[in-house]
């Protein structure tokens, strides 16, 4: 059983659209009593930092996740600004991060003469970084759908088990022991993106 | 990132898919659930539905429906037709839709712009922008299916949009809607240019070197009806993509 964390700001109808398609079992969870049952998480997001993260705290679902997944090492995947607030802090806001990851939120920036609009969205390749369970198996040339104008700098590069290419690279996907994080949108990502979700649900 | 997104932009009315030309007599061309699992089973990058049934009439969107396409969308899906509340936005985000369109509110009440963004993100809302060219080759934007000339300059208009929090604009050419007879480049320019969100061009595909002509023009995405619903010398409907290698190749 996958839970899902609903903490009101976001579209969770597509992710849950896209699991039940997997053939994996899924439920939302938006209660820390719920979030203490839970055995795999996903933390989706869309949206501004400081929002996200101040709906998971005002639930008192920040706390009780953080112990979760340092504590309990219940896996937690963290998709588009779910895998965003993984990390210490960002540049959208000043607001502190969950603190899951040694990394820190940046704004993609490019030369003005850049004809490179932000956001980030549409379809993109990942490069591998190093070996990984979300990895396996995934198909040559999986592409994935991107929709973000901020991205994730991991302090440690061992973190980083993929990247992609916007104008320069960026952190696709990420883990550190039980906590993963996705830039895209595997709920969103065809094929491409049940075989992402399939492979967490297996973990 | 790869080619930008090539999009199938359908229209709904009463429950089934049409397609019109300039905005008039909507033909029908089959049922949406039949036609998101065909373009599932082709990999689009992405979906747009817009049901003009609801365009001046104001009745609300069809949720039960739109549920079981979004159950079935595993791309991007964004919806527009008929949304005029916030509530109309919670409802849809929660059933899976992506991207919210908004067109005729998006003049009329534009503080809906700014509160869907505040929800979801700028990026979960699209201003639609369907525009007119006169005789005399300028350019206003029209509502209402096309039947309310709000007398402004889409470049400006577009600005304004951007400014409220919208994240992307779907500009839409009447004058080449269903005729296949390529992007309105003009345009598609001038929007692109006054705004630095991402504009999606729709109305005139009809073959695929269109794609690339608008996304020199400026254009980030490329919408297009007709010419994946309809088929050979005679129309024949028939749901088509072009293969993912076909698409690399356009934009090389």
């Amino acid at each position: 059983m996958i839970s899902v964390i609903d903490y009101g700001v976001c579209n969770l109808g597509s992710m849950l659209n896209m699991l039940r398609k997997v053939g994996v079992e899924a439920q939302l969870v938006s209660t820390p009593p719920e979030l203490e049952r839970a055995d795999k998480l996903v933390l989706p997001g869309v949206g501004a930092f400081d929002n996200g993260i101040g709906a998971l705290r005002e639930r008192g679902l920040a706390a009780t996740l953080r112990k979760r997944v340092l504590h309990d090492k219940v896996p937690l995947l963290g998709v588009c600004l779910g895998m965003q607030m993984l990390g210490r802090r960002s540049e959208e806001g000043g607001t502190e991060g969950l603190g899951l990851i040694d990394a820190e939120v940046r704004r993609f920036r490019f030369a003005p003469d850049s004809r490179k609009k932000v956001p980030h969205m549409g379809w993109n390749l990942l490069a591998p970084r190093r070996d990984a369970p979300l990895l396996r198996e995934l198909a040559a040339r999986s592409r994935f759908y991107f929709c973000h104008s901020y991205h994730l700098v991991c302090a440690d590069p061992g973190d980083v088990v993929a990247t992609a290419d916007y104008g320069g690279e960026f952190v696709a996907m990420l883990q550190h022991d039980n906590v993963y994080g996705v830039q895209f949108h595997p709920e969103k990502s065809h094929r491409f993106g049940m075989a992402l979700l399939h492979n967490f649900a297996e973990l | 990132m790869l080619h930008p997104r090539v999009i199938p932009c359908l229209l709904m009315r009463n429950g089934g898919l049409v397609k019109t030309v300039k905005f008039k007599n909507p033909r029908y061309v089959g049922d949406p659930i039949n036609a998101v699992r065909i373009f599932n089973e082709k990999e689009v990058d992405e979906l747009v539905f817009l049901d003009i049934g609801s365009a001046g009439t104001r009745a609300a969107p069809d949720f039960d429906l739109l549920a079981d396409i979004a159950s079935e969308a595993f791309m991007p899906f964004s919806y527009g037709g008929g949304i005029t509340s916030i509530g109309h936005v919670k409802q849809l985000y929660a059933l899976g839709v992506e991207k919210v369109v908004l067109n005729t509110a998006a003049a009329g009440q534009p503080r809906l712009v700014s509160e869907a963004a505040a929800l979801a993100g700028s990026s979960g809302v699209v201003v639609s922008m369907d525009v007119r060219r006169n005789w005399l080759g300028s350019y206003t934007v029209c509502v209402a299916g096309g039947t309310r000339d709000l007398k402004r300059e889409p470049a400006g208009y577009a600005l304004d949009m951007e400014e409220l929090g919208a994240g992307e604009i779907l500009l839409n050419a009447i004058d080449r809607d269903g005729t296949r007879s390529g992007y309105d480049l003009e345009l598609v320019r001038r929007v692109s240019e006054a705004v630095s969100i991402p504009v999606v061009a729709a109305g005139g595909a009809g073959e695929l070197r269109h794609f690339r002509d608008a996304t020199d023009a400026g254009a980030s995405g490329l919408a297009a009806g007709s010419m994946f619903v309809f088929h050979g010398k005679h129309d024949a409907v028939l749901i088509t993509y072009p293969e993912y290698e076909e698409l690399d190749r356009v934009f090389k």
